[in-house]
């Protein structure tokens, strides 16, 4: 999943990466914002009740609403059984 | 009445011995809470001290508030029972929700460490019940992630509620972008709940506790607190 800061939170990194990326002679970015890739894997019947339940760690501990913003996908990948 | 503080340490607090000379000097007795225990053994006063508790890791608090001891400070806060968050601590208190808004990383993307002026814009908090609003004291910051944001409505009602608590000023009160260390908000230092019993700020008082250390302006909200407690009492 990625954590970012929601686009009207300032974010000093994304504007130093900016700068940094046109002193490289990158004119064309426009942008630049510096959030968080978290990656889990877990154990559920299916998919959609595995999306339910990220979506509530999301909401608990993962991501802070006040400040941040996530989205998420889950894959199936090979059980041990 | 002897008041009691409980500090609060987790894994990874630094200032709770500092927090703890600061309570002693201000004539009060303090008494260390650990982040497992699930009472507050008698605290009158609850502080949440400097430090990354648990590394910082994922967010600044976000570990830290699920802590068992939390469930008390939240009691204790509920209740109307003073609670101080220092830095960290300040942290831990966003995250929890027991204060809004949130600390993020500072605009200059340094940890700066440095003496500042705070304005206090109300005392209407056991803290700074002893201090004039637009008096000013000199207390340093130690942070790296103390940014204070909020939204739009969250920050309209913050000030039309009286409750922001410290700016971060020059000496005489003016408040500019020069003396804001960290580009929070409106120069915002501390906020308080909707009681007042709760605050939240960034600078360190209990490093600006004895005249040898550059301030002792920082001990004025231990005994405060203290005379607060006291006049309730009493």
């Amino acid at each position: 999943m990625v954590v970012s800061l929601k686009p009207v939170v300032n974010d000093p990194q994304g504007l130093v990466v900016t700068d940094a990326l046109h002193a490289l002679g990158y004119p064309e970015v426009e942008w630049t914002r510096v959030g968080k890739f978290i990656s889990l894997e877990l154990d559920g019947p299916d998919l959609e009740t595995a999306r339910g339940r990220v979506d509530e760690m999301c909401r608990q501990l993962l991501c802070n609403g006040v400040i941040e913003d996530y989205r998420f996908e889950v894959r199936e990948v090979a059980g041990e059984g | 009445m002897t008041v009691c503080f409980g500090i609060v340490v987790f894994p990874g607090t630094w200032s709770d011995r500092d927090c703890v000379h600061a309570v002693e000097l201000a004539g009060a007795e303090a008494t260390l809470l650990w982040h497992a225990d699930r009472d507050l053994r008698g605290a009158d006063i609850v502080v949440l001290p400097g430090g990354f508790s648990y590394g910082d890791y994922l967010r600044t608090g976000a570990i830290a508030r699920f802590a068992p001891i939390m469930e008390a400070v939240r009691e204790h806060a509920w209740d109307g029972g003073p609670v101080l968050g220092i830095c960290n601590g300040f942290q831990i208190l966003c995250e929890a929700g027991l204060l809004p808004g949130a600390l993020l990383r500072n605009d200059s993307l340094q940890f700066r460490c440095q003496p500042t002026w705070l304005r206090v814009d109300t005392h209407s908090t056991p803290f700074l019940v002893g201090c004039h609003p637009g008096s000013t004291l000199r207390v340093p910051v130690s942070h790296g992630e103390g940014r204070f944001y909020a939204d739009a409505k969250t920050l309209a009602q913050l000030n039309s509620e009286g409750r922001v608590a410290l700016r971060y000023s020059e000496s005489d009160g003016q408040l500019t972008p020069d003396a804001n260390p960290n580009g929070s908000l409106e120069n915002i230092a501390g906020i308080l709940n909707e009681q007042g019993n709760v605050l939240g700020m960034m600078p360190h008082p209990e490093r600006a506790c004895e005249e040898l250390l550059g301030s002792a302006d920082g001990l004025q909200l231990f005994s405060s607190a203290i005379q607060a407690l006291a006049a309730r009492a009493g």
